[in-house]
Formats: C-alpha cells, structure tokens, sequence
C-alpha cells in the first residue's frame, strides 16, 4: 500500500493570510477593518497582490471596476508582473495598459470591443498571449474550474462598514466573480461609489469580501444598449415587418432575447403597432432575457411584457425599472438586481429564440464579427445565438422549429437562432462573403479557431430586406447554400445565385419575399414605429426613463 | 453626378393616372418618380446618382424589380444620393404599389 503524500492541504488559505498580515503591517484594514484610504489603494495592490497572480478585473460592457483597473496598472512593474488576466471585457484604455507596462502578460477574456486594435497588435508583437476568447458563461464557469481568481477587482455602489456590498441595478458579473474568488482562498477588493450606514440590500456579504474603497468618481457606466429611434430606417421597418409576421407569428415565439442594434430595436417598436394590429399581443414576446432596452418601453406600456430578466441595467433606466416591478426583478429595496450568469443561462436554456445581428456571414451560415486587424471576441452571443443539445422542455416554438428540422417524429425541439442583417453595411461592404476574413485572422494570430460568433448549423433563419430564409427546411447543403445565396440581395454572393434553384426553393417555402409574406411596401415607413425618437420613449414612460444627455437634442 | 439608362421588359403594370413620387434626395436615400410610359411591356429607368461606379448594380437591382413585378408601361426617374441596393429596392416597390394604388 502506497503511503499517503505528505503535502499541505491548506495552502490557499495559509496564503491568504500571509497577503492579508503584509497588507496589515502597512496599517491597512486589520483591525481597522476593510476600509482602505483611496490614496493607499497602491500599496494595497502592491501587498496582496503576488507576481504570477490570476487577477480577475471586474468589468462588462457596462459597469467597470474603472479606477481599481487604473489603479493596477500604476503599480510598480517590478513588484507585480507576470500576471494572468481573466475578465469578461477588456474595454478601458487601462486594460491595455497592463500588458504595455509589463504587469500582465497573458489574457483570457470574453470581449475587447473597443481596444480590439490595439489587443491585436500586442499579439502580433507577442506581448500578450491569449489563453481564449470565450463566451460569457464558459468564463464564469472556468472561473470555478481552472481560471479561479487569486484576486479578483471588482466595482459596487455602495459599502457598509462591515464590508458588505450593494450592487444597485448593475448587479452583473459581481456574483459569480466573488463565489469563485472568496471561497477558494482569494483576495476581494471592491471600489464603491459611495459608504452608507445602512445598506439598502445586501448583495454580497461582508465575510466574501476582504477590502473596500471609495473610488474618486463613481465606476463608469456604459449606456451601450441604447437606440435612438430617430436612426432605425425604413429598411430596417421593413425586415422588421417580415420578421414579426414570417417568424415571431408562425412560431408563437414567447421568450427570447434579442441581439444589440437597430434592427432588433425596429421589432421592439413594432410590437405596439404592427404586431397588435397583427392580432399578436399575449401571443408572442412575453417573456424576456434582455437589458432594459429603452426601445422596450412602448410594447412594455401596451401591456405586450410580462417579464424581463436583465444582464445588466441601462442608464437612465433605473426608476422606470423601479416603477415597474410586476416586469422587472427587482428587490424589496425596490432596485433591480441583474445577473449576467442567470440571464445568460435564461438565454441559452429557458428562451426559444435568440436574433440578433452580424458583420459578416458566409455560405454555410457561419458569422463572425471578427474583421481584419481586431480581435473583438464574443460576449453572449454564442450562448444565445446556439441550439442548446441539453435542453429537456418542450414548448410550442421548439417542437415546431425541430420537427421542421428533424422531421415529424423528431424526439428533440430545436431553438430559433435568427440573423438579421442588410445585405450590405456602411460604404456598400457586402454582409455575405465567401470566406469570413475570421479565417484570415485565424492564420495572423496563430490561433487554434477562427473567431466564428455563431456556427451555421445553429443558424435557423436569415432575414435580409431580400426575404427570409429558413435553413431548417433545407435538405443539403446545396440548398442551404442557395437558400442563403437568395437573400444575399445584390452582393456579389448573392448575383452569383442558380436563379431556378432559389426560385425551386421559394416555391417551397424555404425562400419568403416580402410579397409572399403578405406585406405591402407602402407600410414600411417610420410611421409604424411607436417612438420615432428618444423624446417620445420618455413620453412613452410617463416620464420615469431620464435618458443620458448625449441622447437628449431637445 | 453619373447618369445611367435602362429598359427592362416587364409585364404590364395597371395603368393609374397620376404618377407616384417616393423617397427624398438626402444622403442615403434616393427620389423616385413614377410616370406612365409609352411602351406597355417596358419598364424604362433613367438614374442620376452621386455615387460612379455602380452601373452593374443598378442594372441588377432595376433588372430583378421588373422581373419580380409588373412594372411594364412605367417611366421611372431616379434621384439617387448614394442609396444601398436595398433602400433602391424598398422604394421602387413603394412606388410601384402607390402607382397602382394598392392593385398588387
């Protein structure tokens, strides 16, 4: 019998100590308490924080542990390096910037939006190595599986003295990202907007965190799921038109989520006008995995809501969500608490459908939003935008969907994954190519994957302002090909259709023109839209929805 | 400023008596004037655009409109500030429809 291995079992935690007594030794926290002095946030850093370090950095596309962020990257290259990155966003300047100082030199993340440039230069000069670019919810879940934090920087509205945590509406990834670090021996320090003496919930409680400081202005916010309807064009109106009568009606589509963009906030404003007098209120679009998108407002107030589970909060969104609580959820404080963990897992599981959009689409139904010279990631979309194998519940929408796949005796359902995109983009670049340039983007960054958003076998429709195809009906991949050829509009891809093969297919429902879904052009104008502009979703809301000022031109 | 022509075969629209105007001239939009035309199984198509260089695309995009409707009989004029193919589309449509006076 082999004698056991004398090994320590409590490492972490003897760890953790030690990072805790170097932090006291400098008279922070201790005994007394969390509260670190804003001007010692440095030292702080420098003194729980190791080299080699996995350091989570809160932060999305909305909220962002701003000044925690820019904080690290002011600490000495000598005393921290080599760090490993996780976080769901690399969106702020500062995040760049701790790899450009050497603090940081490997990454795994979700989404880099705005920094893509420059995130893809430092790979090219090799000074940042990316682990992956993940969804949402496979980030959380490896934070519980090989990527725990040993420190996580994360962002609150307001603490107590005993360190506990309120989260305000912008709950977020705050939850999964101190589960994971507060229980396997790591570090949690949160900035806070503001001390109170009472909380007005606790989100996160004090023994899961170790220091708290008050940030010098409260942690950004981006109003990113904004739409101006002043901006969604009758084009839009009109693909909107064909989705809600070709897809939402004939699939009785209850819960979903939809994508970020105009096309998507055109459907939500079609709701009240063009979808009630369509007979479709109570019938579809009452049950939501969404950030309260503003454009929701009208077919929230015409009574087409009934429930909405948010990622995150919008700006300026916070007391309509407050005052319509029977929607949102929200806590006995009032405010609403968010859960990107839940709500992504709300998407992929509980939601029958996803649409949303893409930059580019090839001829097998794979999209990316990868472009040359960028690496951008995915955030949600993959989650939302797949047919989950592990789903168990039947419910009308899905059975219709797989039996229109699988055939009549399908022993499975099927999600609807829906694209929706114009033929062409801005400056007359085509949406559907022959090859994604994610290929080409694949062979510049030496990694393993083309950076595919959503893969074409879980795409079931495409609407252009061509017409809607569904690649469900489709029996080979030539069809399916064809069928995406002849929506493609005049691309070149599309111009380079088997005309009788399309028209084969259209005969059979498999291609649907506006005409043949029954829609008159003549409809297609602003006029449906039940908001034309940001003043009258504030109308809509009685007032309660206080838009950011870069959205106010009245 | 480019200037295009085109005659495109396309079965008889129902002839209406006043023309159908459509669109504005702004960026990314395009005007589109529907008259009667002299010749009943001809849809002709005079374009001015600010945009040189689209000629095939024109041609495709006002080739499958009259191919896909009855737009024979028709006098189109185009003014064009750099519309997609699928604003062009949208609009000759709406016009088509306005001409006819919900005939389709």
């Amino acid at each position: 019998m082999n004698a056991p291995l004398p090994r320590q079992w409590d490492s972490l935690r003897q760890n953790r100590g030690r990072r805790l007594e170097r932090a006291a030794s400098l008279g922070l926290a201790g005994k007394n308490g969390k509260e670190i002095p804003v001007d010692r946030i440095i030292d702080l850093l420098e003194a729980v924080i190791q080299p080699g370090d996995r350091v989570c950095l809160e932060g999305n596309n909305q909220k962002q542990a701003d000044f925690l962020s820019e904080s690290l990257a002011d600490c000495s290259p000598e005393r921290i390096n080599h760090l490993s990155m996780v976080q769901s966003v690399l969106a702020l300047p500062s995040h760049v910037d701790l790899f450009e100082r050497g603090l940081a030199n490997r990454l795994d993340f979700s989404f880099s939006g705005p920094q893509g440039a420059r995130l893809a230069k430092l790979v090219q000069e090799q000074r940042i190595e990316i682990g992956a670019i993940h969804t949402y919810l496979e980030l959380f879940g490896r934070y519980f599986m090989d990527l725990t934090p040993n420190v996580a920087l994360i962002a609150a509205q307001a603490a107590d003295a005993e360190g506990n945590l309120y989260l305000g509406p912008n709950t977020e990834d705050t939850p999964a990202i101190v589960e994971a670090t507060a229980f396997k021996g790591g570090i949690v320090i949160a900035q806070v907007n503001e001390r109170l003496e009472k909380l007005p919930r606790v989100d996160v409680p004090a023994d899961w965190v170790d220091f708290t400081v008050l940030a010098p202005k409260p942690n950004y916010i981006e109003p990113l799921f904004t739409r101006d309807p002043a901006q969604i064009t009758e084009v839009q109106v009109l693909m909107a038109m064909m989705a809600i009568k070709g897809i939402y009606a004939e699939y009785g589509v209850t819960r979903l989520n939809h994508g970020i963009g105009f096309d998507t906030a055109a459907i939500e404003l079609l709701l009240p006008t063009y979808a009630a007098d369509l007979g479709l209120k109570g019938k579809i679009c009452t049950h939501w995995a969404l950030n309260p998108h503003p454009t929701l407002i009208p077919a929230i107030e015409s009574g087409f809501v009934e429930s909405v589970h948010c990622f995150g909060s919008e700006v300026g969104m916070d007391a309509y969500i407050s005052a319509r609580s029977d929607v949102f959820f929200t806590g006995a404080d009032g405010s609403m608490r968010s859960n990107r963990a839940f709500s992504q897992t709300a998407g992929l599981y509980a939601c029958d459908m996803f649409i949303g959009s893409t930059l580019q689409m090839d001829m097998a139904g794979n999209s990316s939003t990868a472009t040359l010279g960028r690496i951008t990631g995915f955030g949600g979309a993959p989650n939302m935008g797949s047919d989950p194998h592990g789903r168990r519940h039947a419910s009308p929408a899905w059975l219709k969907a797989g039996r229109e796949a699988y055939g009549p005796n399908a022993i499975r359902g099927r999600k609807l994954v829906v694209q929706m995109v114009e033929t062409f983009r801005e400056h007359m670049a085509p949406v559907f190519v022959e090859e994604l340039d994610a290929w080409k983007l694949q062979k510049m960054m030496g990694a393993e994957l083309p950076p595919i958003m959503i893969y074409g076998d879980d795409v079931s429709h495409i609407v252009t302002e061509e017409g809607i195809a569904n690649l469900l009906l489709c029996r080979s991949p030539e069809e399916r090909e064809q069928a995406i050829r002849g929506v493609a509009g005049f691309t070149p891809v599309g111009m380079a259709r088997d005309k009788a093969m399309v028209e084969n297919l259209r005969d059979r429902g498999i291609v649907r023109r506006p005409e043949d879904l029954g829609i008159d052009p003549r409809q297609a104008t602003r006029d449906l839209l039940a908001a034309r502009s940001v003043k009258d979703l504030v109308r809509w809301s009685g007032g309660l929805y206080a838009p950011p000022s870069r959205f106010r031109n009245w | 400023m480019e200037k295009l022509n085109f005659q495109f075969a396309s079965a008889p629209a129902s002839p209406a008596a006043d023309p159908a105007l459509c669109g504005v001239v702004g960026s990314g939009n395009l005007e589109i004037l529907l008259n009667a035309g002299d010749l009943p199984n001809q849809c002709v198509v005079e374009i001015k655009t600010a945009a040189r260089g689209f000629a095939d695309t024109w041609q495709a995009v006002i080739g499958a409109f009259a191919a896909a409707h009855p737009a024979g009989g028709t006098r189109i004029a185009i003014n064009d500030m750099g519309a997609t193919p699928a604003v062009v589309s949208l609009r000759l449509a709406q016009a088509l429809a306005e001409y006819q006076g919900g005939a389709q």
